[in-house]
């Protein structure tokens, strides 16, 4: 984009990056915002029609369509509560520090091949260190806020964010394994053609993994039945008991904003990203090379595409939210330490053992091989480094391969 | 109204303060060594020991922002997970866990203070003399764009360089990494694990911990009292056991 | 005026031109003295912890900016990878020690029923 302004309307360098930047960042300020707009509209129409209800009805016409944005104005007109005891400033900063987390964590989620805030290499693991700090907003409301409830809700959510890391993490460790590279553009791009690329059926441990990492994402973005931090039948409302007005609806922007990224990260690690079950674009013969409409009209279509899987991760979330009674706290913990790490831990080594015994995955007919870049790493008998093979999935952008090209220029 | 703003703009774009000159990269490296280097002092001007623990999380999270312009992604990233995420989030339910309102800010005497402040003036001084006294650290940076370092520190942690082949090594073109320190490392990381769970464990002890000697003291008369009506009215059948 | 042109001449001339290693220096060492000091004057043994992290993380800011080719000026080779391996290895042990020290911190709160490391003199003879 910035070229385009610096190319197209002859504007000065600096100027063209910052209005580039800014344009960035207002779009993904928008996902969220937007996004948690229509999501908290859905996950009203959705508790209603479990719980056998309508949900709204009547808010700007026939599915109260505008509910959230009623809503909105409610929040933007109720009275900023503090309570005497709270330290007023950390009370005051808590909601942003815990939307700031949430915010900064979208930089660099890619949402189509080239539409991405700052492509990263180390992308995915970005996502989830910057995912991690939103505990801080969180743990800060419930200390400043001076409330026994806040605080256990607080203290709760620490013992169980930090937890859950360990085996969201290891999920996580298994795609970028099988892709070679940690920058989430690479890693969909790895997946791409037909579902039985995708890394979720790559081979059975990929598949257990997905679930694994479906668990950890619930809890880390404190979903029921995981929202042990604001448990409403023990705790009020646990950390955000004394919130209210603009302040609590940072929580649930935040809140929102988590869920639609860890459902994103989910359809890019294991659900092949912008790359769909059917590779709709390419069997209408729009590819890369056939124009500028060509060119564009393939990144919506990925656009649509990932934005609809994060979206079917969000409603699952919903579903299971509405579905599931919520653990206690122990249980919560046992979940996390003595099922889900452990069976993490065996799936990375399974998944491991897979790609060195049939690196084709389950169906190497169809499947493009994910593990060739790291064949030019390894030293030769000889000493010499060997680099078969290691330029040749042609997405020269990754890399994995331009640090094996490097090694196969020296090698020769 | 129109030609106002394109005059406007004009100006903007033609003005003598130079915004084309300024340099972005040392700009956000101004910006971030500013929020680091403020927030660590406020870390130790801090009295609050929940605030100290904000004010270091800024501080930490800014130091990453320099990692990142720095060209270390990979560390910075590092930083931001276990430093940031994982160390201070544990520091923080330290606090919690220990935080009464007497120890929630302890002062320290003026003496120390000074003390404090003094040698730390001194220490600073000799940094930075040392610091700016080498010539070729003051060289402005070249601007060499590496490449990213995640894949070779990965390389080079399982035992292989492949950054820099054949420096000094005529007979093999790959230099020792760093799988020994990096068993080290993950022993001594599973030392410490076991080692944490054992001193953090519940155990019995035969001499009574303080703040268990205050809670087993005798109740309030007041407390005995609503017990005993309590009991009272559990035996003469009442449905409201306690309730007045 | 003439205060706002004397902060605003240098600042601008601080981001006009590239950085050098020793900007980082001199924020590495800003920070280990912060650290010192925070580690000298808190009695809290939290507030200690803290101070420790901060020395770390001063020292970490120097081998990044040792370790990288970017901010080397012309003809000067940077440390390379063993830069950021070193920087790498101080955040792992900076975690490993700290969940350590707040276990000690943590069983003498349980015995002492306070953090202020001065109380801590059983010892003294």
């Amino acid at each position: 984009m910035a070229d385009f302004l610096i190319n197209t309307l002859g504007l000065p360098a600096w100027l063209a990056w910052t209005v580039a930047a800014v344009v960035a960042a207002v779009l993904i300020l928008h996902v969220i915002a937007g996004g948690a707009l229509v999501f908290i509209w859905a996950e009203r129409k959705i508790a209603g029609r479990i719980q056998d209800r309508l949900g709204p009805t009547r808010t700007g016409g026939k599915f109260g369509w505008l509910q959230s944005l009623a809503d909105g104005i409610k929040l933007l007109a109720k009275e900023d509560l503090m309570p005497d005891g709270a330290d007023g400033m950390l009370f005051r900063i808590a909601p942003y520090v815990s939307f700031c987390a949430s915010f900064c964590a979208f930089i660099c989620l890619p949402f189509a091949f080239d539409v991405v805030g700052q492509r990263l290499n180390v992308g995915v693991f970005f996502v989830i260190a910057v995912l991690g700090l939103e505990v801080f907003g969180v743990i800060l409301a419930g200390y400043a806020s001076a409330s026994k409830w806040s605080l256990f809700g607080a203290m709760r959510e620490a013992a169980q964010v930090v937890s859950y890391e360990v085996p969201l993490g290891m999920c996580v460790v298994v795609p970028v394994m099988l892709a070679g590279s940690m920058d989430l553009v690479t890693i969909a791009e790895k997946q791409a053609g037909w579902f039985t690329n995708w890394f979720l059926f790559h081979d059975p441990f990929t598949f257990v993994v997905f679930w694994i990492y479906v668990t950890c994402a619930v809890a880390s973005v404190n979903r029921a039945p995981f929202d042990l931090a604001e448990a409403e039948s023990e705790l009020v409302a646990g950390f955000h008991t004394e919130y209210s007005g603009l302040r609590w609806s940072f929580f649930f922007m935040a809140e929102y904003g988590s869920m639609f990224l860890v459902s994103a990260l989910a359809a890019l690690l294991f659900m092949g990203g912008w790359n769909g079950p059917i590779p709709v674009a390419t069997l209408l013969g729009l590819s890369e090379g056939t124009g500028d409409t060509a060119h564009y009209l393939v990144r919506l279509v990925g656009l649509a595409n990932l934005i609809g899987k994060a979206t079917l991760g969000v409603l699952m979330m919903m579903w299971i939210r509405w579905t599931l009674p919520r653990l206690r706290i122990d249980q919560v913990m046992t979940t996390c330490l003595k099922y889900c790490t452990p069976l993490a831990a065996a799936m990375f080594l399974g998944a491991m053992l897979w790609q060195i015994a049939l690196p084709g995955g389950l169906v190497p007919v169809l499947h493009r091989p994910a593990a060739e870049i790291r064949e030019g790493w390894l030293p030769g008998p000889g000493g010499e480094v060997r680099a078969r093979d290691a330029v040749s999935t042609g997405d020269a952008v990754s890399t994995g391969d331009a640090v094996a090209a490097k090694v196969a220029q020296v090698g020769s | 109204m129109m030609p106002g703003i394109a005059t406007f703009a004009d100006a903007v774009l033609a003005a003598p303060l130079p915004l084309a000159a300024i340099n972005w990269h040392s700009f956000f490296f101004v910006l971030f060594a500013a929020l680091a280097c403020g927030f660590a002092v406020a870390v130790v001007a801090a009295e609050n020991v929940v605030r100290m623990a904000l004010y270091l999380v800024l501080s930490l999270g800014a130091t990453a922002g320099l990692f990142f312009l720095a060209g270390a992604e990979f560390v910075g990233a590092m930083q931001l997970m276990i430093y940031v995420g994982g160390t201070l989030v544990l520091l923080v339910f330290g606090v919690m866990l220990t935080a009464q309102a007497p120890f929630v800010s302890i002062k320290g005497s003026g003496r120390d203070k000074v003390v404090a402040g003094v040698v730390g003036a001194v220490l600073l001084a000799v940094l930075l003399q040392a610091a700016l006294s080498v010539k070729a650290w003051r060289a402005p940076a070249a601007g060499v764009v590496a490449d990213p370092a995640a894949t070779p520190i990965g390389m080079a942690l399982v035992g292989v360089r492949v950054d820099e082949p054949g420096v000094g090594a005529p007979a093999r073109n790959v230099r020792p990494g760093y799988l020994l320190p990096f068993e080290i490392v993950s022993i001594h990381l599973l030392v410490v694990l076991v080692g944490a769970a054992y001193l953090a464990r519940a155990k019995r002890r035969k001499i009574p911990r303080a703040i268990d000697v205050a809670a087993s003291a005798e109740p309030p008369a007041s407390v005995a009292e609503h017990a005993a009506i309590g009991r009272d009215r559990q035996r003469s059948g009442s449905v409201l056991a306690g309730g007045r | 005026m003439t205060l706002g042109l004397a902060v605003a001449t240098p600042v601008f001339g601080l981001i006009t031109q590239p950085v050098s290693v020793a900007h980082y220096l001199v924020v590495g060492a800003i920070m280990f003295v912060c650290g010192i000091v925070c580690m000298a004057m808190k009695r809290n043994a939290l507030g200690v912890l803290m101070g420790i992290e901060l020395v770390l993380n001063g020292a970490n800011v120097n081998f990044v900016a040792f370790a990288s080719p970017y901010l080397q000026g012309e003809g000067s080779r940077s440390l390379g990878l063993d830069g950021q391996v070193i920087a790498l290895f101080v955040i792992l042990l900076a975690a490993a020690e700290a969940a350590v020290a707040l276990a000690i911190t943590l069983n003498f709160y349980n015995n002492h029923a306070t953090v202020d490391v001065d109380r801590a003199d059983d010892l003294k003879g």
